[in-house]
């Protein structure tokens, strides 16, 4: 069965932090939460496995014992060992410390050579490996992990995420929360949040091809449209009608259709 | 006066035996938008203290408007910090009042959003309007020479386009901008970029000169996750996207001799993102 949220609404301390989302984590697949500090990422993985408990709507999860879950920059101790780390997760989890699958671990990550190593002197890549290695161990049926990715260079996160998709080969289900837009692509599934709501889901690609209306570039900001600036030039987003004078026609990426949701979500409240 | 208003030379930072920035020359002229891109750690935040004169570098030399950084020439800097730099107990007009105080200059009025929340303590703020606070009291001396430390973290997608369009103002009104970023679709809103790796400056230009002559190697195998493995475990950098892989920098001969000489594999242009990888790799 899958896991996830149907219409789920959490207020925390008199705020609505997330407002009608739903959710699919599916087993064998990554579901990626974007959005910025704010949107409700980490009330999302709260909610999920059960840190939190929704005001209205449902909540799928598994038993507690079938769910790995990574807090946002946290997850490793930092005063022990790589090894030492794996160990106290493999016994919190009943199973044995020296197993073929703590090997397996080592050896996927690249952690092999550094498991006498304090998870404190470990780079940010590594140790972020380490914390999804962590959550691996136990062969969750759900596992969710809360910004593994934020801070680092562009090859450990490509790394974290090579992780992410074993996990999900492995019939995991995977929810992965990241304030980076272009990880949507890395993902089977993505939903966008902003302010609490989902303001796109499905594929990458589905997203792109979600956009309705025209989008142009100009070099001069147009009246009357929404517009951004990009590097030398403005996006123009025209809902209905024809691009205005001087724009010429465009293909929308990823973040041009989330600005646009977000300029049309502003317009209709 | 030059145009040219921060120039670094080669400049080094040792903190015990972390060697944060290594020999490190960048400069930014009036009316441009110079992107720092790297990751944690890569030396960023270091790099901006000793080019505003904050942090001295062991080696090498900084030169603020054509002089060495004082406190004269901290006036005609605008800065803001990764933590922004408000005062979280005072209100967003006294935190504006106090900043235009120190440089003897007025406050800046409140627009848009912040119009209403003059009253307002910078703590109970959405993390988007502290921040569009912060740029303010940065920009209120009207300042030749801009830097932002990581000014959008944090910010939604229409805060994140109002911010740019406000720094895109600033060096269209004369200003020189260093800002940093590790998200690489903001560092294409910059005219010209230097990618920081393991504080070295590792590549510059334009994002086109960057990308120039970068390629990456897209793979459709049957069994993505094998192949994945199976590049990964030869050393190989992969980036799964949608039901392919695709690996930066790379050879074909290298990626046939792993996957099998039939394997059907394109060569494209690398994304910005895929060629910093390149770059930092060469490293």
């Amino acid at each position: 069965m899958s896991f996830g949220f149907t219409d789920v609404t959490v207020e925390l301390g008199g705020e609505t932090a997330i407002e009608g989302v739903d959710l699919e984590v599916e087993p064998g697949a990554i579901t990626a939460v974007i959005g910025a500090d704010g949107a409700g990422k980490t009330t999302t993985s709260r909610t999920l496995v059960g840190l939190l408990s929704p005001t209205a709507g449902t909540v799928r999860r598994p038993r507690a014992e079938a769910i790995g879950y990574q807090p946002e920059a946290a997850g490793t101790w930092l005063d022990l060992t790589v090894s030492e780390n794996l160990s106290f997760v493999a016994r919190a989890y009943g199973l044995p410390v020296a197993s073929d699958r703590y090997r397996e671990l080592l050896e996927v990550t690249g952690l092999g050579p550094a498991t006498d190593r304090l998870a404190g002197e470990l780079s940010g890549g590594m140790r972020q490996k380490l914390a999804v290695a962590m959550a691996m161990l136990p062969r969750p049926e759900l596992t969710v992990l809360d910004e593994p990715t934020t801070g680092l260079d562009p090859m450990s996160r490509a790394e974290v995420w090579r992780l992410l998709a074993r996990a999900a080969g492995e019939g995991t289900a995977v929810l992965a929360t990241t304030s980076y837009l272009n990880e949507a692509e890395r993902a089977s599934h993505v939903v966008v949040l902003d302010n609490g709501k989902v303001l796109a889901a499905g594929t990458a690609e589905s997203i792109r091809s979600s956009f309705r209306g025209l989008l142009g570039i100009s070099a001069t900001r147009p009246l009357d449209a929404s517009a951004w600036r990009r590097g030398n030039h403005w996006r123009v987003w025209v809902p209905n009608g024809s691009l205005p004078p001087g724009a010429r026609s465009a293909t929308p990426d990823l973040e041009d259709v989330v600005t646009a949701a977000a300029y049309a979500r502003q317009e209709a409240s | 006066m030059t145009s040219r208003l921060a120039e670094t030379s080669e400049i080094s930072k040792r903190f015990v035996d972390n060697l944060a920035v290594d020999g490190v020359s960048i400069s930014v002229s009036a009316g441009e938008i110079v992107g720092l891109v790297g990751a944690n750690g890569a030396g960023k935040t270091t790099f901006i203290r000793m080019m505003l004169g904050l942090l001295r570098p062991d080696r090498g030399q900084v030169m603020l408007f054509d002089e060495t950084p004082t406190r004269a020439t901290r006036h005609r800097l605008g800065y803001m910090p990764q933590g922004m730099g408000l005062y979280e107990d005072l209100t967003v007009a006294q935190n504006l009042d106090f900043t235009a105080r120190v440089f003897g200059v007025e406050p800046p009025a409140l627009e848009g959003d912040l119009a209403a929340l003059g009253d307002t303590l910078v703590a109970d703020l959405p993390l988007g309007l502290r921040r569009r606070t912060g740029f303010l009291a940065a920009l209120s001396h009207r300042p030749d020479l801009l830097v932002l430390d990581e000014p959008t973290s944090g910010v939604g997608p229409l805060g994140r386009a109002e911010l740019w369009e406000t720094i895109h103002d600033a060096a269209d009104g004369g200003a020189g901008v260093l800002v940093t970023t590790h998200h690489m679709d903001e560092a294409e809103q910059c005219d010209r970029l230097v990618l920081l790796s393991a504080g070295r400056a590792v590549a510059s230009g334009t994002v086109d000169e960057i990308i120039a002559g970068q390629t990456t190697i897209e793979v459709a195998p049957a069994d993505p996750a094998a192949a994945m493995a199976m590049l990964g475990q030869a050393g190989l950098p992969v980036l799964p996207t949608g039901r392919h892989l695709r690996l930066p920098g790379v050879t074909t001969s290298s990626v046939r001799s792993i996957l099998g000489g039939d394997v059907g594999l394109t060569e494209s242009r690398s994304t910005l993102e895929e060629a910093f990888m390149s770059l930092a790799r060469a490293v």
